[in-house]
């Protein structure tokens, strides 16, 4: 074991109360446990539960509509605002191509050319 | 050249393809986290942090916005907190293909449990495990390589850098949400919660808190996934989303 680190003492003449820097930093600490613990929770899952029709079939429910209901919102609201812009067009030509069976990387691509070309022409 | 660019491309998977795409789209928009991260009196270590150790876009985004307003920090830590809940449902639906889970592999994995690598593991077909596996971790650590990079490189150059709505990045993030979740919604009954999520979702949205929506649209899901489909009756009362 190495010798414990010595540890200088911050108590000088600064006041007893933490910078707000300091808490800043509590919570983003703070921040990054409770995220991970977030993750952890679905995870843990014990093994006889993923038998379970009930819950799979409501875990595959849940996932798909978070994913979609996430592609809804980017494509149609700013913040609290609705708001039909460049992407609704953009979204538009991505779903198309999805039901012509483009690849991937093309939708993706397209999508972002449509949003990018309108706003290059000063429209959403 | 050419020929090297076209070897790979052959060589890379579907999963790994998509996974590359995601994490290019979305790194880059670690710049604009980075650059408003510092706007907000954020310094350089704690904007690194945040995506280091939070690593969740929304909340990150949610959390220098507090701080930018004015709010308390703890303030920001609970409103990132809340907006991240959605990470906690992810698992169940991988747990089967990621499982064995343990020492090292299980935290790093929860670590990179996030939209993105669910979305690419779950675009995948529904029997190739293997497949899932692949895009989860392909997409978790990409995705963890280059949006804390580009973190870094947002908050050094600060407000100089351009705004990725420029280059259509916003729509793209959303195109790739789309395209993944596309063929579970061949499923008539998944495409119809889905979309009854997302109405609401978006119905909510100018009038409840941020992060509501989204968390009202999976209890949709949930009480649409209760009743056991084609079963004998009756059960349904409790679990009606009407």
């Amino acid at each position: 074991m190495a010798h414990p680190a010595r540890r200088r003492k911050h108590r000088g003449n600064r006041g007893r109360l933490m910078t707000t820097y300091a808490w800043t930093w509590v919570a983003i600490v703070g921040a990054g446990a409770a995220m991970w613990a977030i993750k952890a929770v679905g995870h843990r899952v014990p093994e006889h539960a993923l038998d379970n029709p009930r819950l799979v079939r409501i875990a595959a429910l849940v996932t798909v509509s978070l994913l979609t209901a996430l592609a809804v919102l980017q494509t149609l609201t700013t913040g609290k605002d609705l708001e039909f812009d460049a992407r609704v067009p953009a979204l538009a030509v991505a779903a198309v191509l999805l039901w012509r069976k483009a690849p991937f990387i093309v939708v993706v691509a397209a999508a972002a050319g449509v949003a990018a070309g309108l706003r290059a022409h000063g429209w959403g | 050249m050419g020929t090297r660019v076209a070897r790979l491309g052959a060589r890379l998977t579907p999963a790994r393809q998509q996974a590359l795409s995601v994490s290019i789209a979305t790194g880059a928009y670690a710049l604009s986290f980075g650059a408003l991260s510092v706007a907000a009196g954020l310094d350089l270590w704690q904007t690194s942090a945040l995506s280091l150790l939070v690593f969740s876009g929304g909340s990150q985004f949610a959390f220098v916005g507090v701080i930018g307003a004015g709010g308390i920090p703890a303030v920001a830590a609970a409103t990132s907190t809340f907006l991240g809940i959605r990470n906690g449902f992810y698992g169940v639906t991988l747990a089967p293909v990621l499982r064995p889970w343990h020492g090292w592999r299980s935290w790093w994995g929860t670590q990179v449990t996030i939209d993105e690598s669910t979305a690419v593991a779950i675009a995948q077909p529904e029997h190739d495990a293997d497949a899932r596996r692949e895009g989860f971790w392909w997409t978790g650590v990409g995705v963890y390589v280059l949006w804390n990079a580009i973190t870094v490189v947002g908050a050094v150059l600060g407000q100089r850098v351009g705004d990725p709505t420029v280059w259509g990045l916003d729509a793209a993030a959303a195109a790739a949400f789309l395209g993944l979740v596309w063929p579970r919604l061949a499923d008539r009954r998944a495409l119809a919660v889905a979309l009854l999520a997302s109405g609401i979702a978006l119905a909510l949205t100018p009038v409840a808190p941020a992060g509501v929506p989204i968390m009202v649209a999976a209890v949709v899901a949930v009480a649409a996934g209760w009743p056991t489909p084609r079963a004998g009756a009756s059960t349904a009362a409790t679990g009606g989303a009407s």
